[in-house]
């Protein structure tokens, strides 16, 4: 019999929404399956993904509430009379950033009305390639037939395995954002980025927070890069526990937790209680109740991820996946979007293009930020030998941390470089305000495949942060002093 | 200082004559003094007053209005200022760069009279001259004008706040000016004789004095002061302005404390012996013309920066231009300075960024048919919370159909305008084209990557108001 639908989509994510929104636009019959399983401590929210939800969106926001903090400070140095310290309420910004939050969820649904997508707020499951058995809450069943259909229910944050009591008294990410009530004294594990996001804009608020590390803090990000935006938060207030692990957590009589730790540089073990514990140790592909099995969808057996060629195709023909939940893509909302429109486009609009994952920009925004784009100086070692690359860089102070008197040790930036006659640009590394702002154009210089002589010859915008990229000069080879002086 | 460091003998003259109203200020030029920084500063201190406004819907318990204090941000910016001209001297002196504070005038074709504010007089000559005494401050002619009203030269160390203030002017120092005083709280109307920004994308120009309108500042359109009296003495005083309709013969008055003068610059080329030395001005504007290696119609005097005639009155144009010019006298370099798709930021409230072509030279020189315009508003997500200003962010780019859709014009109304401009105006030295901007992955979530997302054309008439994610 013919399929209902031209395309369903599992997964109401970045990825999946953009894909379904595309097709739809092409005249095609679409439908989208979205639903949030409740995380242990029980927070679940509406359309729209991880990144809307408890990611990109939230995350930022509280980012921003803790950078706020810090312009009060500034603000007093600028002529603004405030009694200092100023103190911040969790609950009135939680509140504002769950209503925002709330309002992307409508729109999201919105917008699927408008492109005549259908949605369902079920949980989605394979019956044959062409089916999907969609389950409501209630228990309720649908069956859906799609000819084509594309996979993109992204990723749950792991819990660690070998620590007791983690997932009955601590917190992921997926809690943080909804809490009603601040999480007071916290601890983070981990090495990700969004640990130290989040410890970061703990401590912007005023809360007291920790963050444990076993090994290496930004793993797969530059390491240079990754130990200056560490030491700034150290500086800032961040309390670092490193080469530690933790053992146990346990509740207390006051409903507080007790932390125990193994120090691996001391051999010792050590406890401190806490109000909150959040586990940041890596995000799982939601794949479990997807029953791939039965239609033969392959995944990589280290880490569960749906294995897709350049297409997204997976080893089932008319059944992709994108976003979170494929190996080796980077776990990123646009890239996750731009593969869904990529795919919608493929499938139905004649055409042929894939997606670029290379030299993808990205930013961690912790109290100083950090954006990159391209190799690290490590990669970029490996590739073509340290004898092969050129790495320009620099130590600025922006304009606006002067008058404020704000420590600028960690703004600092760097340009590798292939050293041959035309000195491609291989990556570009930036700490400092609005780093994201900064890297998204470089970004695109990349893509044209820059040179250092094409940058070199562009003129700055004065007087900005960005500008001291088009003025670096100084090589890590040379030994010189690479701080920016003068106007 | 480039020069220097050829092992050059190299001599640098720099003196301030004081405003109308006795402001004067140490080495480093404008941009240093009465230009960039402090400019920046302000409005740095100005946005810290939104702010702190934000902050309160993010949570942090500001419950009174809070005031600011233009003492102490005028402090604090000429402390910094004053740390730079310090380290200008320094750089000087390490570099072995001779230094005199002293008014240079040519008096022969390789001599130079130095007159300190002592009026002693010293003579230099010299193999070559640098001649880059940039501009000041544009008065009207108007009475009143010198007695009574300041300029961008006073503004920055004005010993008592401003108060209410009239700013005549529409050039982006005019609206800057005016967009950090309001922001600092003050009273502020705007006194345009035509149109806003010459020069610039007349429909980004709009838009910013529409932002600027609708917050809180007034503007008074198609009036030119006449007259400036002065009601009151004081620290600020109070100020009586008649000013002229240009099409009818209105008149209307108004009172103010403080008339900012922001009409345009003049170059100082009028009182430094060209003639004696021979160098060719023109005499309606007084800038100088040079080749494209920077030289004038003398072959030993060369100039740059704001005094050049036909080229861009910005701070990193000069020293690019200051710097290769040695390159090329001194080093053999054959580099010559790009004045192309030189990127510029406006820092007004909404601060706006640009690089390349404005909509209509791009219409005029390519033909309105052969280019597409893509364009979208935006909302930074840091904006959602305290819920305002939707759809004022916009992102325009202009493509030329006739060449691969390549990138001639980048414009930007937003956040942080001059960080986000300054790598896209390195992809448009690369060749960027629309294609290569729909392929590159945007940052998410921040502002620039709306770039990477365009679709809509001007052409289709077809909405851009935002909604959400």
């Amino acid at each position: 019999g013919k399929n209902e639908y031209d395309l369903v989509v599992v997964g109401g994510g970045s990825g999946g929404l953009a894909c379904a929104k595309e097709a739809a636009q092409f005249g095609k019959k679409v439908a989208v399956l979205d639903y949030v399983e409740p995380s242990p401590q029980g927070t679940k929210w509406g359309l729209g993904g991880t990144c809307v939800n408890v990611g990109c969106i939230p995350k930022k926001l509280m980012h921003q509430a803790a950078l706020l903090g810090g312009a009060l400070k500034d603000a007093q140095h600028y002529g603004w009379n405030i009694a200092q310290p100023v103190h911040h309420t969790w609950s009135v910004m939680a509140q504002a950033v769950q209503n925002y939050v709330k309002s992307l969820n409508w729109g999201h649904r919105v917008q699927l009305q408008d492109k005549k997508v259908k949605y369902f707020n079920m949980k989605g499951s394979f019956s044959d390639p062409n089916t999907i058995r969609g389950l409501t809450q209630a228990g309720k069943e649908t069956t859906i037939t799609a000819e084509n259909i594309v996979i993109a229910t992204g990723g749950r944050p792991k819990y660690p395995a070998h620590v007791a009591g983690a997932r009955e008294h601590g917190i992921t990410s997926d809690d943080l954002f909804w809490l009603k009530e601040s999480p007071g004294k916290t601890l983070g594990s981990a090495f990700l980025d969004v640990s130290l996001e989040c410890a970061g804009f703990l401590t912007g608020i005023g809360l007291d927070s920790t963050v444990m590390m076993r090994t290496i803090p930004l793993r797969g990000f530059d390491q240079q890069m990754a130990t200056l935006v560490t030491e700034h938060m150290e500086s800032y207030g961040t309390k670092f526990l490193k080469r530690c692990f933790p053992t146990k957590v346990e509740k207390l009589k006051n409903n507080r937790l007790q932390v125990t730790w193994k120090n691996t540089d001391l051999g010792t073990e050590e406890t401190d209680s806490f109000d909150t514990v959040m586990w940041a140790v890596g995000r799982a592909p939601d794949t479990e109740t997807l029953s791939l099995e039965r239609v033969g969808v392959k995944t990589n057996s280290e880490t569960g991820k749906i294995i897709v060629d350049a297409s997204e195709a997976t080893s089932v023909p008319h059944i992709y996946a994108i976003g979170d939940i494929t190996e080796g893509r980077p776990e990123l909302t646009p890239t996750a979007i731009a593969a869904g429109k990529l795919l919608a486009q493929r499938l139905f609009g004649q055409s042929s293009v894939l997606m670029d994952y290379d030299n993808v920009p990205t930013t961690v925004f912790t109290p100083l930020e950090y954006g990159c784009v391209g190799l690290s100086e490590e990669a970029a070692v490996q590739c073509y030998g340290s004898d092969n690359i050129e790495v320009y860089h620099a130590y600025y102070k922006p304009l606006e941390f002067t008058v404020a008197e704000r420590d600028a040790t960690q703004c600092y930036m760097k340009m590798v470089c292939l050293r041959e006659r035309e000195q491609r640009i291989l990556g570009l590394h930036f700490i400092g305000p609005n780093a994201g702002e900064v890297i998204q154009g470089f970004a695109l210089g990349i893509k044209c495949g820059a040179t250092y002589p094409q940058l070199m010859t562009t003129i700055g915008i004065h007087p900005t942060c960005a500008e001291e990229i088009t003025k670096l000069h100084i090589t890590k080879r040379s030994g010189l002093d690479a701080t920016v002086t003068g106007c | 200082q480039e020069a220097a460091k050829y092992n050059k003998k190299v001599m640098v003259l720099d003196f301030v004559k004081p405003t109308p109203l006795g402001s004067s200020w140490g080495l480093g030029g404008t941009c240093v003094n009465v230009g960039c920084i402090p400019k920046k500063l302000m409005h740095q201190a100005a946005l810290l007053g939104q702010a702190l406004e934000d902050s309160r819907k993010f949570g942090w318990q500001l419950t009174e209005e809070v005031k600011h204090n233009w003492l102490t941000m005028t402090e604090s910016v000429q402390n910094y200022i004053g740390s730079l001209n310090w380290g200008y001297r320094v750089a000087l002196r390490e570099k072995s760069v001779a230094y005199e504070n002293a008014y240079g005038e040519f008096v022969g074709p390789h001599t130079v009279k130095a007159t300190n504010k002592r009026g002693a007089e010293k003579l230099y000559t010299a193999e070559r001259f640098l001649i880059a005494t940039g501009e000041r401050p544009r008065y009207l002619g108007i009475p009143g004008d010198k007695e009574y009203c300041i300029s961008s030269d006073d503004l920055f160390s004005l010993p008592y706040c401003p108060g209410k203030t009239l700013v005549v002017g529409a050039s982006y120092v005019a609206l800057e000016c005016a967009g950090f005083l309001a922001g600092l709280g003050l009273d502020v109307t705007v006194m345009v004789r035509s149109i806003l920004l010459r020069g610039f994308d007349q429909d980004m120009a709009n838009k910013i004095g529409d932002y600027m309108e609708g917050h809180g500042i007034s503007f008074i359109r198609q009036f030119v002061p006449i007259k400036v009296e002065q009601i009151e003495e004081g620290t600020p005083g109070r100020l009586k302005v008649t000013a002229k309709s240009t099409n009818g013969s209105e008149t209307i008055e108004g009172e103010y404390n403080t008339v900012l003068l922001a009409i345009g610059r003049d170059a100082c080329t009028r009182t430094i012996g060209l003639d004696k030395v021979g160098v060719k001005i023109n005499e309606k504007t007084g800038k100088i013309p040079v080749n494209d290696e920077e030289q004038t119609n003398v072959p030993h005097v060369y100039a740059i920066g704001d005094i050049l005639e036909d080229k861009l009155e910005l701070t990193p144009v000069a020293i690019q231009a200051g710097r290769l010019l040695v390159q090329r006298l001194y080093a053999g370099a054959t580099r010559k300075c790009d004045y192309v798709n030189v990127p510029t930021t406006v820092f007004t409230p909404l601060e706006y960024g640009a690089c390349g072509y404005s909509e209509e030279a791009a219409a005029e020189t390519f033909g309105e048919e052969n280019i597409e315009v893509y364009h979208s508003n935006f909302w930074p997500l840091e904006w959602t919370v305290p819920g305002r200003d939707n759809n004022k962010c916009y992102a325009k780019v202009i493509c030329n159909l006739q060449d691969n859709e390549r990138v001639i014009g980048f414009h930007v109304l937003g956040p942080n305008a001059g960080e986000i401009t300054q790598g896209f105006a390195a992809a448009m030295k690369c060749g960027l084209t629309k294609e290569q901007l729909d392929t590159t992955i945007g940052i998410h979530p921040v502002c620039a990557e709306i770039f990477t997302t365009l679709t809509v054309t001007k052409r289709s008439g077809a909405s851009i108001l935002q909604a959400g994610c």
